[in-house]
């Protein structure tokens, strides 16, 4: 990427990024209870800064650039490039409007989107400073070095060149290296911190509890599309070599998966519940996001529709699996959403994504792809379950049972998000 | 038994990254991924299970 145009389109992209954020925070708000929805979203500021911030400390430096130095094993001949050695601070580093540069711009606003998912899944039962704690473990080290990993040169970016799989692990819009890491991330805390109060009665059957705002979780749907817009047009920029008329079959791509997405989990709960489930539907529509950026830039828009249809009906049944079947009490549909929609979402690009016959051979791109799933089960899930349970002795994850009682606005900002309102009866009856 | 899934999940992992610069043949690449992903399914089920008595136990 390196004409004029294509720079100030991508900078246009990134602005639209932190719609994103808007957007996740607004649905996770929306879909908890409104005893927690202003500490859904001061949550929401806190984790985006503590990510935005352990990503500028030491999370740039893990992560690296082309051309930046980094730590390398020799395995069989061939060199694995396994983490950036690029120095933190973004120390001798020009914001400038290099490629490098926008990659840093990029990565960080993506650390702070990546950080968001675990909120949705924990809401209502994780105090605000183990948030932070987590939050800076993810930004600071678990990101980047996946992030490494994947784009920058790193071993699985490489698996193309050094063992014949195809391009090598493709994911230019973050499906794994951003929601799927979110989601996975989003399953460890949820193991560790257990249902809310109430969730579960004694014989294991799980209660509803109600979102407490559908406009809320709708708009927040609206405008995670628009950020993803900026999100998937300046990852295919950035790293799928995109022209900025490319830019044009990424955003038909992203928006076709979204509709369908959206569209098959409307129909799915139409079909099973007799009517539409909003928040469903709404998880529908994001799973088909987040499916839509693996490969965004090298499908048809006939094959986005599809990997979005088969994304809305996964994620509205992943919600049900998770729920009645592992127990895991997911508020947000996070992990529905972000991991499963994300794993979808790269399956998808190695069955879909076609490259132009001078770029090389397919052989072995839905190989790869299944390298890059293996890598997200079998190191991403076991490390931060890890650490997180770590960090869980050090700072204390679950609220206390009176914080929950109470709610988390009352119990932790030590006010109502809306204290002129009358809300609902059920908040208060003693679980 | 949540400890043995963990290490069930980086075990699959580690056949997967062998298999690589191990085998010449994509066929028998493509049968090691697999395998390792199988072994990391299983790695994940217990996982989930041990996760599923801690919640009965803790009522």
């Amino acid at each position: 990427m390196t004409n004029g145009l294509a720079t100030v389109i991508c900078i246009v992209c990134l602005l639209l990024i932190p719609l994103a954020a808007c957007g996740m925070a607004l649905v996770n708000s929306g879909l908890g209870r409104s005893r927690a929805a202003a500490h859904t979203m001061i949550a929401s500021l806190c984790i985006f800064s503590v990510a935005v911030i352990m990503y500028f400390v030491c999370g740039f430096g893990f992560q690296g650039f082309a051309g930046a130095p980094s730590h390398v094993l020799n395995a069989g001949g061939k060199q694995w490039d396994w983490i950036g050695a690029a120095p933190f601070f973004f120390r001798k580093f020009e914001l400038d409007g290099s490629s490098a540069s926008l990659v840093a711009v990029f990565s960080m606003l993506c650390a702070g989107l990546a950080a968001l998912i675990p909120l949705g899944a924990a809401a209502e039962r994780w105090r605000l400073r183990a948030m932070c704690a987590s939050t800076a473990l993810l930004a600071g080290f678990t990101f980047p070095l996946f992030n490494h990993w994947v784009r920058v040169g790193g071993w699985l970016d490489q698996v193309g060149i050094n063992y014949g799989l195809g391009h090598g692990f493709i994911d230019v819009g973050g499906s794994g290296w951003i929601q799927a890491v979110g989601g996975l991330t989003a399953l460890s805390i949820v193991w560790i911190l257990g249902p809310r109060r109430g969730k579960y009665s004694s014989t294991k059957m799980p209660n509803a509890i109600p979102a407490h705002s559908a406009v809320f979780v709708v708009f927040g749907g609206i405008l995670c599309w628009v950020g993803w817009l900026g999100l998937n047009s300046a990852g295919a920029i950035l790293f799928g070599g995109a022209t900025p008329g490319q830019t044009l079959l990424v955003i038909v791509n992203t928006t076709l998966a979204a509709a369908a997405a959206g569209l098959s989990a409307l129909i799915v709960t139409g079909l099973r519940f007799g009517r539409p489930d909003a928040s469903l539907t709404c998880n529908g529509w994001i799973g088909g996001l987040v499916a839509s950026s693996a490969g965004c830039l090298f499908i048809k828009p006939a094959e986005a529709v599809v990997a979005g249809a088969i994304a809305g009906i996964l994620v509205t049944y992943a919600v049900e699996w998770l729920e009645f079947g592992l127990k895991v009490d997911d508020p947000g549909g996070s992990i529905s959403a972000h991991a499963v929609g994300g794993i979808w979402g790269l399956l998808a690009a190695g069955l879909f994504a076609r490259f132009p016959a001078q770029s090389g051979s397919n052989s072995g791109q839905f190989i790869a792809q299944l390298v890059g799933i293996a890598t997200l089960l079998g190191f991403v899930l076991p490390f931060t379950y890890g650490v997180n349970r770590l960090l869980n002795w050090l700072v204390p994850y679950r609220v206390s049972i009176e914080g929950e009682r109470q709610g988390m606005d009352l119990h932790e900002l030590g006010a109502d998000a809306y204290p002129e309102f009358v809300v609902h009866t059920e908040e208060f009856i003693q679980r | 038994m949540k400890l043995a899934g963990f290490f069930m999940l980086v075990a699959g992992w580690f056949i997967v990254l062998a298999s690589m610069p191990l085998l010449r043949s994509m066929k028998l690449m493509a049968i090691f991924v697999l395998a390792g992903l199988a072994v990391e399914v299983v790695g994940m089920s217990l996982v989930v299970r041990s996760h599923l008595i801690l919640e009965d136990e803790a009522g």
